[in-house]
C-alpha cells in the first residue's frame, strides 16, 4: 500500500518535472533566438539598407526587404559616381589599408615572436621584468601618447602617410604579439631547446628548425588578431592622416558624416558593410583562432 | 668580438622590442606628464607651470560632463555587459542545438570596428526613418523614440551600441569558464538534490569570480579608451552632451590647440586606467607564480 502510494507520487513528480522541463526548454531557446535577433538586427538592416533605392527607404521601414536587389549603392560606395570634386568612394582608401596592415602585422609578429622566444628559451636573470616592462605596454590609454607620436612623426617627415601609420602599429602591437609568442613558448618543453644547443645549433636555427616548425597556430591567432585591431583602428588613422592617406576607418566616417545635399543611406550602408567584410570573412573562416586571440589577448587589451 | 656577440645575441635580438616599447611608450607618456606641468598652447613649450592645467582642465564644465559621461557609460555598460553575458553562456552551456551558430551570432560585432558598428546604429536610430519610424509604420502612431538627437538621453544610445559590440564577449569569457569545471563538482551537487539553479547560483557563479574580475577589467578599460563610437554615433553631440574624456582629449589637442591641457587629460585617463590594470597585473602574476 505505503510502496504503491510512493511511487505513484513518484511519477507524478517525474511528470511534472517533464513538463517543466519541457516549459523550460521553450523558454531557453526563446530567450537565446530573442538576443540572436538583437545582434543579427543591424547587420540585417545594413544590408537590405545597402540594396534598396533611396525612394524605397523612405517608402519602407528598416525591416522592408528590397523590390530588387539593387547593388548601385555598392558600386557608388567602392568605386564613386565618376565626376571629379567632392565625390568621395572607398577604392583608394581600402588600399591604404591593405598597405598599412600587411607590413604592420608581419613586422609586429616577427618582432614578438623573437622576443617571446627569448623570453621563454633564453631565460636571463630579470627577464620577468622585462616581460612585465613589455605586458603594460598593452593597457595604456592611447591618448597618453598621441601628442608625442605626432611629433615624432612630424620630425621623421612621415606624418599623413602610410608608412607613418606601419611604424605606428607595428610599435604599439609588440606588447600584443610578445605576449601571445611568449605565453605560447613557455608551454613547449625547454629541453627540446637544451638537447639542440648540446648538439650544436644556434640562436637562429633552434628558432627556425624547432620553433618555428610548431608555431602555426600561434601564428594564426596573432596574425588575426594584429590584422583585426590595425584594420579597425580609427585613432591612430584619424589622428595622424588625412586626405588621401587615410585608411578605410577614416574614409568610411569622412563619408558618412560628409553633409551634400541629400544624406544616401543605402551608400553609407554598402561602404560600412566594404569597410567591415574582411575582418568578416576572418571571422567566419577563423572563428576559433579570433576567439582565442580574443580571450588571451583582449584579457589584457 | 665574435663570442660576445654570440653570448649576447638572445639580448642583442631583443633589444628593438625593448627598445621601442621604452621610447615610444614609456618615455612619451613621460613626455606628456611633463607637458601637462607646462602651459604649453598650440606648440609645447618646456618651462613648467604648475599644476595649472589640471586646475583648469577640473573646472571645465565640459571636462565635468565628460567625466559625468564616462560614469553612467561604465557603470551600465558594466551591468548589461555582464548580465548579458551571464545569461548567455549559462543558456547556451545547456547542450543546446545549432550552439556553434549562435555563438557566432553572439560574437561577430566584436570583428567589426567601432566606426562601422556605429555609422550601423547611427542610422538604426535615425529619428526620421529608423526605428522610429518602424514602430509608427506599424500603427503605434504616438511612438518617439529621439534618443540619438536628445541632449537628456543621447549617452543611452552609445550604451546601447556598446553592449550591442561587447556582450558577446563577456559571453564568450564566461562560456570558456563554465566549460572548464569539472563535472564532478556539478554531478556531486545534482545527486545532493540541488537544482539546476541552485547549481548556478550557489556553486557555479562563485567559482567564476576570476571571470567576473578579468570582465570587469577589460570593460572597464574599452568604456575608459572608448572614442570611435563616439565619433561614429555623436560626435559628442547634439552639443556636448556626450563628450567623453578621449574625445575631450583630441579635440582639445588637435581643434583647440591647448597641447598642455589636453596632456593634463590624458594623464587623468592614463591614471583611471592604472588604478585598475595595475591591481589586476598584480594579481594576475601572483597567480602565474603560484601555480
Amino acid at each position: 500500500m505505503q510502496d504503491s502510494l510512493q511511487t505513484s507520487s513518484y511519477k507524478q513528480l517525474e511528470q511534472k518535472s517533464k513538463y517543466t522541463n519541457i516549459f523550460l526548454r521553450w523558454f531557453l531557446y526563446f530567450i537565446l533566438i530573442l538576443f540572436a535577433s538583437y545582434f543579427i538586427f543591424p547587420l540585417y538592416v545594413m544590408i537590405v539598407t545597402s540594396l534598396k533605392t533611396m525612394e524605397e527607404i523612405r517608402q519602407g521601414t528598416l525591416l522592408t526587404w528590397p523590390s530588387a536587389l539593387n547593388f548601385e549603392s555598392w558600386g557608388v560606395a567602392w568605386g564613386g559616381r565618376g565626376y571629379g570634386a567632392g565625390d568621395t568612394f572607398l577604392r583608394p582608401y581600402f588600399w591604404n589599408s591593405i598597405k598599412m596592415v600587411v607590413p604592420a602585422v608581419f613586422f609586429s609578429t616577427f618582432i614578438g615572436a623573437m622576443t617571446g622566444y627569448v623570453l621563454t628559451k633564453w631565460r636571463f636573470k630579470g627577464d620577468q621584468w622585462v616581460f612585465l616592462f613589455l605586458l603594460f605596454g598593452c593597457f595604456i590609454p592611447f591618448q597618453a601618447i598621441l601628442l608625442p607620436m605626432a611629433r615624432t612623426l612630424g620630425v621623421l617627415g612621415i606624418s599623413n602617410s602610410v608608412i607613418g601609420l606601419v611604424l605606428v602599429h607595428t610599435v604599439y602591437g609588440i606588447p600584443f604579439t610578445t605576449l601571445f609568442f611568449r605565453n605560447y613558448y613557455v608551454s613547449v618543453p625547454t629541453e627540446l631547446v637544451k638537447a639542440a644547443r648540446i648538439d650544436g645549433a644556434g640562436f637562429f636555427k633552434i628558432f627556425f628548425k624547432i620553433l618555428l616548425p610548431i608555431s602555426a597556430p600561434i601564428i594564426v591567432v596573432t596574425v588575426i588578431w594584429q590584422f583585426t585591431q590595425i584594420w579597425n583602428d580609427f585613432l591612430f588613422g584619424s589622428t595622424f592622416s588625412f586626405g588621401e592617406a587615410a585608411p578605410i576607418q577614416v574614409a568610411l566616417n569622412n563619408m558618412v558624416l560628409s553633409s551634400t545635399s541629400v544624406k544616401e543611406y543605402n551608400v553609407d550602408m554598402a561602404s560600412a558593410i566594404i569597410a567591415g567584410i574582411p575582418t568578416l570573412i576572418v571571422y567566419v573562416l577563423a572563428g576559433k583562432y579570433f576567439i582565442r586571440g580574443l580571450t588571451s589577448g583582449a584579457v589584457k587589451g | 668580438m665574435f663570442r660576445w656577440l654570440e653570448k649576447n645575441l638572445p639580448k642583442i635580438v631583443m633589444a628593438p622590442a625593448v627598445g621601442l616599447i621604452g621610447w615610444f611608450v614609456y618615455g612619451f607618456v613621460l613626455w606628456t606628464l611633463y607637458i601637462s606641468f607646462t602651459n604649453s598652447k598650440i606648440l609645447p613649450k618646456y618651462e613648467l607651470w604648475g599644476v595649472g592645467q589640471y586646475t583648469k582642465l577640473w573646472a571645465s564644465r565640459k571636462w565635468l560632463i565628460a567625466v559625468d559621461n564616462l560614469l553612467i557609460f561604465t557603470a551600465l555598460f558594466l551591468i548589461f555587459c555582464i548580465v548579458i553575458g551571464i545569461i548567455l553562456a549559462i543558456f547556451l552551456d545547456q547542450k543546446i542545438r545549432a550552439e556553434g551558430l549562435l555563438r557566432t551570432i553572439y560574437l561577430y560585432p566584436m570583428a567589426l570596428s567601432f566606426i562601422v558598428t556605429g555609422t550601423a546604429w547611427k542610422w538604426i536610430l535615425n529619428p526620421t526613418l529608423g526605428i522610429q519610424k518602424m514602430f509608427i509604420d506599424w500603427g503605434f502612431e504616438n511612438f518617439t523614440f529621439d534618443w540619438l538627437v536628445n541632449r537628456e538621453m543621447a549617452i543611452y544610445t552609445i550604451v546601447i551600441a556598446g553592449v550591442w559590440q561587447s556582450a558577446g564577449f563577456v559571453m564568450a569569457l564566461f562560456l570558456a569558464g563554465l566549460r572548464s569545471v569539472e563535472d564532478e563538482i556539478v554531478k556531486a551537487a545534482k545527486i545532493d538534490g540541488a537544482g539546476l539553479f541552485t547549481v548556478y547560483w550557489k556553486i557555479l557563479l562563485p567559482m567564476m569570480r576570476p571571470v567576473f574580475f578579468t570582465s570587469f577589467v577589460i570593460l572597464v578599460h574599452i568604456s575608459i579608451k572608448s572614442y570611435d563610437l563616439i565619433v561614429a554615433l555623436t560626435q559628442g553631440g547634439p552639443g556636448i552632451s556626450t563628450t567623453m574624456p578621449a574625445l575631450y582629449m583630441t579635440q582639445t589637442a588637435f581643434h583647440k590647440s591647448q597641447v598642455g591641457l589636453s596632456a593634463a587629460s590624458a594623464m587623468m585617463m592614463f591614471m583611471a586606467v592604472a588604478a585598475v590594470i595595475i591591481p589586476y597585473l598584480y594579481s594576475e602574476l601572483r597567480r602565474e607564480n603560484a601555480r
